[in-house]
């Protein structure tokens, strides 16, 4: 498999009164064409490694790392304006909650158009054609009329698919999800996955999902990484992940409710301490 | 679908348009405002311990005369038949004969209104001009020198009295550097030159094409305008600033940037746009005190506006004169509040 980004030895810091607070530490993965999870607890750096890839950590966060190569290019090493044609031409995003990340005082459509002609030098009656194209294949019925509209006429997951509509219009080979299911309804969460998955395949791109959720990364990913306090403990097949090894990982699909074998009470997270102290594993192929 | 059309269109037909029903709400709010307003004026014209009558005949009148304006003033009707007569009168901006120059107060006003309508503008656009984008550079800036200047000058704002910064002012650009005209709206020549037709010199000699005296009116009103403005500046800026930061930490802002979009359109296209709403607010607040006549600046560049002809009348118990002022006042705080109401619909989606 061809690798599309390569990361080596990540960090993530942010100065507080009590020191430097690492919030990614030494954190090694590649992404090929395919789906891969990062999954973990709140707090575990999966957020802030997706973020860190962008370069979208703010002063005084810092982002170090021995590369973060894409198509063999250190990251790290480009500019602030070179950065700008990586973010959204190469690699995107989808945040949690559509409620929040699409700007409440513009139309959908004048969001999706500035997405496109951000990268490209189509007149605007042209990038409305491809926006109105790009709604239809998150299948959003009636797209000439949620161009015209606001963020707070939709529904959540119309919200979501309209992002993903947004991010993919200028076709990136990269898309990071984070958590772009957690604020959604069960019943339409699979269904902006569905999109997801096919818009991903179709233009066979990379997908980093970030999540808490251990069934749904098992499902929908092809590799999975698991995080704890800002490194990776294991590294596995997302088809294997229910027979993992690692005792966090081990833990977390412990404390998860099945529906086929029913119980009284679930067991609780003990964290071991020593989990924290022991070096990151490689998520590279 | 056939259906829902038919329906939709009969009921239309049963049922104002909107707007109609829209501005009738707007107007009868304007209207009841007023009206409490109006009471509210009233009240104080009756319950203040001045005696209208003596006020006006004067101490040593007969006590015929005295009964002729008691009843000439309706003073023998009952209250609300009273309250009934006040309406009508401002309804027909009557407010009464100031005591002072026996001159209409509706002509009085009509007088120093535009004075303090062209200082409050002119210093609420300096305001603006400066405040909003150094507001927005300080919150972006954040913790940057930038920053720290423009708190600096923000906290000067708040805390000099304007009384000694005008002074200061006066004695460094017009009596030592004499970069700006000395008090008063125009200079002794130019007093009248120009027909007086909105009552704002700067207006009128621009309408007559006398840009002499445009000039001139301008030297004079620039330096109590800037005091306004730097002081509804201060004000200003700090709320945009914090405004500004609101916003900037909200994820629709990480979404423009993992755009592509440069941190100047991630600014100015999408977090601005956000504060637009709350930015009328805290304008029309500091526009709103401006109008109302800044009485020490009006007094140091004796001014005529209407803060120094509201607080002359009140000191010499002129009531027909402060409750025309008052009245006066409060219509502008209302048709302020009605157009911020407006503004806020153009630039808030969500408050349609």
């Amino acid at each position: 498999m061809d690798t599309l980004l390569d990361i080596e030895n990540l960090w993530v810091k942010f100065p507080t009164r009590q020191g430097i607070f690492d919030a990614v530490r030494g954190v090694s993965f590649t992404l090929g064409r395919e789906r891969l999870g990062i999954v973990g607890e709140s707090g575990s750096g999966k957020s802030m490694t997706g973020r860190a890839i962008l370069r979208l950590i703010r002063p005084p966060g810092m982002v170090e790392a021995d590369h973060i190569n894409l198509d063999g290019v250190d990251l790290l090493q480009k500019s602030e304006k070179a950065m700008r044609e990586v973010r959204g031409e190469r690699i995107s995003m989808v945040m949690q909650d559509p409620k929040f990340s699409l700007n409440p005082v513009m139309t959908i459509g004048d969001q999706i158009i500035e997405a496109y002609r951000l990268h490209s030098t189509a007149s605007k009656s042209e990038a409305r054609t491809k926006a109105l194209e790009m709604l239809e294949a998150v299948s959003i019925r009636n797209p000439e009329r949620v161009m015209r509209a606001y963020p707070h006429e939709m529904s959540g997951g119309m919200g979501q698919r309209i992002m993903i509509a947004m991010m993919l219009i200028p076709n990136p080979e990269i898309l990071i999800a984070d958590e772009p299911t957690s604020a959604l309804d069960v019943s339409v969460q699979r269904q902006v996955l569905d999109i997801m998955d096919k818009l991903v395949k179709e233009r066979g791109m990379g997908l980093i999902f970030i999540s808490h959720d251990l069934n749904l990364v098992a499902d929908f990913c092809d590799r999975v990484l698991i995080m704890y306090a800002g490194r990776i403990v294991e590294v596995c097949d997302a088809d294997k992940l229910h027979d993992a090894q690692h005792p966090y990982t081990r833990g977390l699909l412990n404390s998860l409710p099945r529906l086929d074998t029913p119980r009284d009470r679930l067991d609780v997270l003990t964290r071991d301490p020593a989990w924290s102290d022991t070096p990151s594993v490689s998520g590279r192929l | 679908m056939a259906l829902t059309e038919g329906s939709g269109k009969g009921r239309e037909r049963a049922s104002l348009p909107p707007w109609i029903k829209t501005t009738a709400l707007t107007i009868g709010s304007i209207a009841m405002t007023m009206l409490g307003l109006l009471f509210v004026t009233f009240i104080i014209g009756r319950v203040m311990p001045i005696d209208p009558v003596l006020a006006i005949v004067g101490e040593r009148a007969s006590q015929s005369t005295y009964d002729a304006v008691f009843l000439e003033l309706g003073l023998d009707k009952p209250l609300v038949v009273q309250f009934g007569y006040y309406i009508w009168d401002v309804l027909h901006l009557d407010f009464g004969t100031s005591l002072l120059n026996a001159r209409p107060v509706s002509e009085d006003i009509a007088r120093v209104f535009p004075a303090t309508l062209e200082l409050a503008t002119l210093g609420i656009v300096i305001g603006i001009v400066i405040g909003v984008p150094l507001g927005v550079i300080a919150a972006a800036r954040k913790g940057s020198w930038i920053d720290q200047v423009a708190r600096v000058l923000a906290l000067v704002g708040y805390s000099m009295p304007i009384f000694w910064l005008g002074l200061m002012g006066l004695l460094i650009f017009y009596g030592i550097l004499g970069w700006v005209g000395g008090p008063g709206r125009v200079g002794i020549f130019y007093v009248d030159v120009v027909p007086s037709v909105t009552g704002m010199i700067l207006v009128d000699a621009a309408l007559d094409g006398n840009w002499d005296v445009f000039k001139n009116a301008f030297s004079h009103i620039i330096l109590p305008a800037s005091l306004l403005g730097y002081f509804s500046l201060a004000y200003i800026s700090r709320m945009t600033r914090s405004f500004m930061l609101e916003q900037l930490s909200a994820e629709y802002i990480t979404t423009a940037r993992v755009k592509g979009m440069s941190e100047w359109d991630v600014i100015w296209k999408h977090a601005f746009k956000n504060i637009r709403v709350q930015l009328i607010t805290v304008i029309a607040l500091s526009y709103a005190n401006l109008l109302e006549g800044s009485v020490l600046t009006e007094i140091i560049f004796s001014w005529p506006g209407i803060g120094s002809y509201i607080t002359t009348a009140l000191l010499s118990a002129d009531m027909n004169a402060v409750l025309g002022g008052t009245v006066v006042v409060g219509l502008i705080f209302i048709l302020l509040n009605i157009l911020s109401d407006l503004l806020y619909k153009v630039f808030d989606p969500r408050a349609k």
